[in-house]
């Protein structure tokens, strides 16, 4: 392989490629694996969003037999929790943000003509679209889906006779994941080695647009974490499979010994969660860089503390790792222990308010233009606030003892980490659809289906709050058996409205894209005036991104409203500015 | 405003890596000997593959690292003994094959081929361009075959490596016996998967000779894969110090 990467390499400076499978299927060009990488988390986050949906039916109306699928029974309704997040976290999550926007815009933004290894990078994408399979297969073996969650809690995943879904289902949700985790690490390492080695000259690294940034920290990220979620999904396999006890004590299941002895469940909870942290940032770093990206943009100001946002991106990231222990207050550890986890995570909070206030002061006293970029992106920041604050709650030993398992979890880290950071690819969907495609998307639509979302989105959330906080578990499938529970069903009733409502606005969404796909305005090359390289260049961008030229950068990525400047931006490759007398 | 144009035409395209001591990979040097616009150089392209090969030893890293933190942790675990009512240590010690001495030798001769491979395939990449010319002779050399030996014993050490594990099944230690010999079968057998993985990029550097891939491409494969097998016979002498030292 490592040949043919050398000859691609030489290749790419040739010609672009003709021919359908290899211009569109097989490309080893970054702007069509970006495109791959988005379509197939899309394709993921509607078979998500169909699962939740699915499942918010059954909380309120649990006797419903519903088309084609029948009754859902309880270990039904585990499997579609369990397939939901994991689909939602590894293949929209970490998939669009990381896989389809850096893919395609990282290269061009520090000007190189494509990845560093665009092998590496197709079989990245390739061995993804791979794993999505496998994951969507586990549906259709005997026995279905998972339901042991999507953090694959031991020993309810370690043995195969824990319940319907945990045999040759189970095996599929591992192996899956384990090949996901395959093709996270080579894009994690092209995105690295590009950032590190390809850029413009004059692109230091302090000139780089906090897009970058953020896509070239979440790539350490990943970089670290895969590795050992990939041990964790080895050792498990071999619990299941082949009789040993990593992760299984002495237990019976069902009534009849396991055979295994000596395991512990904790350990794969501590591998899985050095993991699953990290992840959350994997998931949000990308969406901050967008975001900051737009804020800028739109408010035609200079984005406020351009080194304070890179190094609160790097301190997120580095904390980010040590913080793995919040999730798991709840197994027996020691207060100590759980008192060093708490700083660490309440100590997250500060380069993230470093990051929230910077973005006000971007936001403050700028021209502000309400784009649908823009709302997106702003909506981004309300959501990360709103979710955030719940955060420091839950980083309390005392407290995460009370709300741990209950619906104020789901509700925070949905707010922060799922719907903020789809609330980046929305914007990074509205503000790079007329490069990509070279069109522009219908504003109308898009305005509406901001409202929904916005609007739906804290309808959903929020209440699940106060679900929590009034003692109602999660992953529990009906709530009418309960009697202490009667009192809240009408709140789940109004989320599972709110969810129609939010949904059908994601519809709205999906016609315009396709629409405007085809029948939108013709956009021109730099539409939202923006500074940064990828709008110096034709729209769609050609095969090596410069038409055969270049591009020497000579400022910053956010020069906007530059007193003395012919116009109110100054391009990254625009002649040095001279600063103001 | 002419001078705002939207993209730049350099005469000597130069990418630069921007500053923090990042040297710049030239553009536009050829990547084969022959001039091409828009091709990386040797340097660069060298440059570039051995970053990318030291990111790609992180994740390799992370993997072993974890299955160390399982070690350790799993070693320290009592578990319940229902015959006798108390908590007891299930981890019996497992007795190396002492052939694993043996593929420790044969893996650390191979590295060493391995490097003189390396150095033998950079030494001619480096003359190439002098010789390609006409008149110009590399003289008599004798070219040793030691990326052959280098793949020779690579696959030597997996057949000991193969050998040693059915020494230990013939001694009564399987996969799931106790967790120390789990510990064995997944480390050895981990480690072993990313061998093959280099003695594959060997291959895949033979084969491309024999397809007339360029002297460079080849120097280049040869380099990153040198230091990945030097990096693979490290990480063997650490697992087998871990599971000798720390059982």
């Amino acid at each position: 392989m490592a040949t043919h990467e050398f000859a691609a390499q030489e290749a790419h400076a040739h010609a672009a490629p003709q021919g359908f499978i290899r211009k569109w299927v097989f490309s080893l060009d970054h702007k069509v694996i970006g495109l791959q990488y988005y379509f197939l988390a899309l394709a993921a986050v509607f078979v998500g969003m169909f699962l939740s949906l699915l499942m918010r039916i059954h909380l309120i109306w649990p006797t419903a037999a519903l088309p084609l699928l029948g009754d859902i029974k309880p270990e039904t309704y585990l499997t579609l929790v369990t397939m939901h997040g994991t689909i939602m976290v590894f293949f929209v999550l970490t998939t669009a943000p990381q896989g389809g926007f850096g893919n395609y815009f990282l290269p061009i933004q520090i000007g190189a003509p494509d990845m560093a290894f665009p092998v590496l990078n197709m079989l990245s994408f390739w061995t993804t679209f791979l794993g999505f399979v496998v994951m969507i297969a586990a549906f259709f073996v005997a026995g279905g889906a998972p339901l042991h969650g999507w953090t694959g809690y031991a020993p309810l995943s370690a043995v195969q006779s824990s319940g319907p879904g945990e045999g040759l289902g189970a095996d599929l949700w591992i192996i899956s994941i384990a090949i996901f985790c395959i093709g996270a690490l080579m894009g994690a390492l092209n995105f690295i080695t590009t950032t590190l080695d390809m850029r413009a000259k004059g692109m230091t690294m302090m000139r780089m647009p906090l897009t970058c940034w953020a896509w070239f920290v979440t790539a350490i990220l990943g970089l670290l974490a895969f590795g050992v979620l990939l041990s964790g999904g080895i050792l498990l396999l071999m619990d299941r499979n082949l009789g040993t006890s990593f992760f299984v004590p002495l237990i019976t299941m069902n009534g009849q010994v396991t055979g295994h002895k000596g395991g512990s469940p904790l350990l794969w909870q501590h591998l899985f969660w050095f993991f699953g942290h990290p992840e959350v940032y994997i998931a949000i770093l990308p969406a901050m860089g967008m975001c900051s990206q737009l804020l800028s943009v739109f408010s035609r100001k200079p984005i406020f503390g351009y080194k304070a946002m890179v190094y609160a991106i790097m301190a997120i990231g580095f904390l980010g790792f040590m913080v793995w222990g919040h999730h798991m207050f709840m197994s027996g550890m020691s207060p100590y222990t759980a008192f060093a986890f708490s700083i660490m995570t309440m100590g997250i909070g500060v380069p993230s308010a470093i990051k929230t206030f910077n973005w006000l002061g971007t936001l403050w006293g700028g021209r502000i233009r309400f784009t649908s970029p823009m709302l997106f992106a702003i909506g981004f920041v309300s959501l990360f606030v709103s979710g955030g604050i719940s955060g420091p709650f839950l980083a309390q030993p005392v407290l995460d003892i009370q709300l741990h398992d209950t619906y104020f979890v789901p509700g925070h880290f949905h707010l922060i980490m799922g719907v903020a950071s789809i609330f980046g690819i929305f914007a990074a969907t509205y503000y790079w659809f007329p490069k990509m495609f070279g069109r522009m998307m219908n504003e109308s639509m898009a305005r509406w289906h901001f409202w929904f979302s916005f609007i739906g989105t804290y309808a959903i959330f929020m209440p699940m709050h106060y679900l929590g906080m009034a003692g109602m578990p999660r992953r529990y499938s009906t709530l009418t058996e309960v009697t202490y529970l009667h009192d809240l069903i009408g709140l789940q009733k109004f989320i599972t409205y709110a969810a129609f409502v939010t949904i059908a606005g994601q519809l709205i969404f999906l016609v315009n894209l396709f629409w405007s796909i085809f029948k939108g305005k013709k956009a021109s090359d730099n539409p939202w005036e923006a500074t940064t390289l990828e709008w110096t260049t034709a729209t769609p961008p050609p095969h090596d991104n410069f038409g055969g030229h270049t591009p020497v950068v000579h400022n910053g990525p956010y020069e906007y409203s530059v007193p003395g400047a012919p116009r109110d931006y100054v391009m990254q490759n625009d002649p040095e500015i001279e600063p103001a007398h | 405003m002419a001078s705002f144009s939207t993209t730049a035409t350099v005469a000597d395209p130069r990418i630069s890596g921007g500053d923090d001591g990042i040297l710049p990979p030239v553009l536009g040097g050829g990547g084969d000997d022959r001039p091409g616009p828009g091709l990386p150089d040797y340097t660069t392209r060298l440059r570039r593959a051995r970053l990318g090969l030291l990111v790609a030893l992180t994740p390799v890293i992370m993997l072993f690292v974890s299955f160390t933190s399982a070690y350790v942790v799993r070693q320290g675990l009592p578990t319940f003994d229902p015959r006798t009512n108390t908590m007891v240590h299930d981890w019996i010690p497992v007795a190396l094959p002492k052939l694993l001495l043996i593929n420790t030798g044969v893996l650390v001769l191979s590295s060493v081929f391995m490097e003189l491979a390396r150095r033998q395939i950079k030494g001619r990449a480096a003359l190439a361009p002098a010789t390609s010319r006409a008149g110009v002779s590399s003289g008599d050399q004798i070219l040793i075959p030691w990326l052959a030996m280098t793949i020779i014993f690579g696959l030597l050490f997996l057949l000991g490596q193969w050998t040693a594990w059915r020494h230990l099944a013939a001694s009564g230690f399987y996969v799931a016996t106790t967790p120390s010999s789990s510990f064995v079968y997944l480390l050895t057998g981990t480690h072993a998967i990313h061998l093959m993985g280099g003695v594959l990029a060997l291959l895949a550097a033979g084969v491309a000779s024999l397809l007339g891939r360029s002297l460079m491409t080849r120097s280049i494969v040869v380099d990153v894969t040198a230091w990945y097998w030097h990096f693979m016979a490290g990480l063997w002498i650490y697992i087998l110090c871990l599971l000798e030292f720390a059982s």
